[in-house]
């Protein structure tokens, strides 16, 4: 074995996986995550814990990877992270844990997010369940939303023994996790359903088809129904368009809602109802996480797929592992391209889009090179349906029903960054409510320190 | 999940159901709705909230059977439960204020202007209900209707109840006739309310239409609803679903609640097709 490479992870052939729905990377088995694990150096001051947003202790369950005792190990994660089996899948490593890593300064990182997926899914495999609090202390804490952040928070504050109630607008609980990822990242099923059943063997209730700020409020939960304090992590869902000509043609979508269809809804699926107009030329525009899992989804229902993005490979913000996997599976990058109109035909549905070319210029003032038009560089893509990626904000629905909640310019909750303490008092808020849109391993983050800062809040109170 | 308390059939393609849903009682409005699903691997659907009772804590609906999904709804009874049933979704219908309105409303359109109607008239608004069916077998809520306005006219297409002709016809007569109305209301299907809006555009009464685009999530998400209100997108589901009826492109939506017109009609062939086998 070469200790400078890491060992490699099995994953389906692109060929095959290309047509199906199911997990592109199959993950390590018991003797490769030993052997990954034995090239960790176990460092005293191990710089890996710093890049994580939880600060998990990465040589300690290494350690016992290498030993091969996989209970310990998932104990030890079990200390700092609710849903290991998820951020093993889709945290982007290489700009975190994976990034700080000694072994990475001559050589491969160590594969710590694959070794933490091996240590969940082996525990989910051996009905490993999570530790259930003993001690109840009486009070009511309502989470506003289930993605990342409230789980996380919810399932720290069920620890410290609190009776914790998620409110969810969906039917399913999850957030971005079942709507967003799709089921070949992040298996709905199996993965995700179990993280959300080891929350609720926690004691944490959770509501699905409650709307906060339409079927009750937060003053109301407050004041009325008896909550202490409030976590909000109700994410950044309201999709952003261009607002160029041709836009609400049939056939031009948010990424949100062609994700949704088929992840949440099932809509590849033949036995569930709801529909999905998945189109057979599909232009993604923007290059982050979304539109390649946008893309990846419409290749899978049977089309040829344009990734259409205005800067160039070296700044797409998509993992460096999806761009790979989209690029095996035969999506077709445009970069340095702009969408300037989407061409409609007389039925109302698109017949193609009008690109321009583009190239970079001067840093702007985050430093990063602004895309300017090439003159006389027009042409025509053809393509029947397009998905527009571009990003997403906070929904305002809980910000302008709350009193004394406030919002900053991006209509981000405002939330010091500590204990996630809002401007109303009781009332606390994190992950993509308060950054805009980020990653699950942040969110997470946020709705750790948000216990945290729940819980001094209420002993103190 | 949430039970049916009550069934109640309309007409052979409107049924009513009152639904037990406290929480969805305690702050339904007129214009808001409700987003459900039938059964586990059911679509979302959104669903206009046709009266509430906060006592009970029921909220009732009305809806047409048109595809596979209100198939699937009108197929169960009093007791049985509905898989999901989420809201109350959208802005409430803007009714303060208001001394004279027409309420224009077809087909099963007029669950939806029902409550309106209601509400209004509850305030002392002087309300003038317009009702368009295609024949008499269609005709819903016509004594409901008659208790919330000080003018009813009932129209028929084929003239076989009422008066024949469209609801448009009507509602210029009534303008014709020296009405001066603060604000028309119109809820029905899209063709209609174009051609409402068309009509009082050239009296210049101010008019308000309740829109139905395609919906997944009822909450702001997606932009599946949206539409384009003067020259600007909105989300029917936040924004909505009334909006001032000349700023709308009906055109549009009427192009847009099309995109699945395929996929209905085989999903409501196969469903039929089940149901035919489970009565042999």
């Amino acid at each position: 074995m070469d200790v400078l490479k890491r060992i490699p992870v099995r994953e389906q052939d692109p060929e095959v996986r290309s047509h199906n729905f199911s997990e592109v990377c199959l993950g390590y088995n018991m003797e490769e995550a030993m052997e990954e694990a034995s090239r960790c150096l176990k460092c005293k001051n191990a710089k890996c814990i710093t890049g994580c947003p939880v600060s998990i202790d990465i040589p300690e369950f290494i350690k016992e990877v290498e030993a091969g005792n996989i209970e310990s190990a998932s104990k030890v994660i079990g200390q700092y992270s609710a849903l290991p089996a998820v951020c093993g899948r889709v945290c982007p490593q290489e700009s975190q844990c994976e990034e700080r890593c000694i072994r990475g300064i001559k050589g491969e990182p160590v594969s710590i997010g694959k070794l933490e997926r091996f240590v969940a899914d082996w525990s989910r495999e051996n009905h490993i369940k999570p530790e259930i609090p003993s001690v109840k202390n009486g009070k009511k804490v309502a989470v506003i939303g289930s993605g990342p952040a409230g789980l996380t928070c919810a399932g720290d504050l069920a620890k410290m023994g609190y009776e914790v109630t998620i409110f969810e607008a969906l039917h399913e609980p999850g957030g971005v996790l079942v709507y967003g990822i799709p089921e070949f990242r992040l298996p709905k099923d199996t993965v995700v359903k179990t993280e959300i059943e080891n929350v609720k063997a926690l004691g944490v209730k959770i509501e699905t088809n409650v709307v906060i700020g339409k079927s009750t409020t937060i003053d109301e939960l407050m004041e009325e129904e008896g909550f202490d304090a409030v976590f909000v992590g109700s994410g950044a869902g309201l999709p952003k368009f261009m607002g160029i000509p041709g836009e609400n043609a049939n056939g031009v979508f948010s990424a949100n809602e062609y994700l949704t269809r088929s992840n949440l809804m099932k809509a590849f699926d033949e036995s569930y109802d709801t529909p999905i107009a998945a189109g057979k030329k599909v232009a993604v525009v923007g290059g982050g996480n979304v539109a390649m899992d946008a893309a990846r989804t419409a290749l899978r229902l049977g089309a040829e797929v344009y990734i259409v993005y205005r800067r160039s490979e070296e700044e797409l913000p998509a993992r460096v592992e999806e761009v790979h996997h989209a690029k095996e599976e035969g999506i077709i990058f445009k970069l340095l391209t702009n969408p300037k109109e989407i061409l409609v035909d007389e039925n109302g549905w698109v017949k193609g889009m009008i690109c321009v070319e583009m190239e970079l210029g001067e840093p702007d003032a985050s430093g990063r090179r602004r895309p300017v038009e090439k003159s006389d560089s027009e042409f025509e893509l053809e393509v029947d349906t397009v998905i527009m990626s571009l990003g997403t904000s906070p929904n305002p629905l809980i910000s302008s029903t709350t009193r004394g909640l406030d919002i900053n310019k991006y209509r981000c909750i405002i939330a010091n960054e500590e204990n996630g303490q809002t401007t109303k008092e009781g009332v606390f808020a994190g992950g993509d409510a308060v950054t805009g849109a980020a990653t699950v391993i942040l969110a997470m983050g946020a709705g750790k320190a948000a216990a945290k800062g729940i819980d001094e809040y209420l002993k103190n109170k | 999940m949430n039970q049916i308390i009550k069934k109640q059939i309309l007409n052979p393609t409107v049924t009513l159901m009152e639904i037990d849903a406290p929480m969805i009682a305690k702050k339904a409005e007129p214009g808001q709705f409700i987003i459900l699903r039938v059964d586990e691997n059911g679509e979302r659907i959104p669903l206009t909230i046709a009266d509430y009772n906060r006592e009970k804590g029921t909220v009732t609906i009305i809806f047409q059977i048109v595809g596979a999904s209100t198939e699937a709804l009108n197929h169960l009874n009093t007791g049985d439960y509905i898989q999901d049933f989420a809201g109350p979704l959208g802005k409430a219908t803007e009714t303060e204020g208001l001394k004279k309105v027409a309420v224009v409303g077809g087909g099963v359109g007029c669950a939806i202007a029902y409550p309106v109607a209601k509400k209004l008239h509850e305030q002392g608004c002087e309300v003038h209900s317009i009702v368009g069916f295609r024949n008499k077998d269609l005709v819903i809520l016509e004594e409901e209707f008659k208790n919330a306005s000080s003018k009813l006219v009932l129209m028929t297409d084929d003239g076989s109840y009422g008066e024949k002709g469209l609801v448009t016809d009507a509602l210029k007569a009534l303008i014709e006739d020296g009405n001066q109305y603060d604000t028309v209301i119109t809820i029905g299907p899209l063709i209609m309310m174009k051609f409402v809006c068309s009509l009082t555009k050239t009296y210049g009464v101010k008019t308000i239409a309740s829109m139905n685009p395609i919906m997944i999530d009822g909450t702001g998400m997606c932009g599946g609803c949206r539409l384009s209100v003067g020259g600007k997108t909105k989300f029917a589901c936040v924004d909505g679903p009334d909006f001032e009826g000349f700023e709308i492109d009906f055109d549009e939506a009427i192009a847009r609640s099309s995109i699945y017109k395929p996929f209905e009609l085989k999903a409501h062939e196969t469903l039929c097709n089940l149901y035919k086998m489970e009565v042999k």
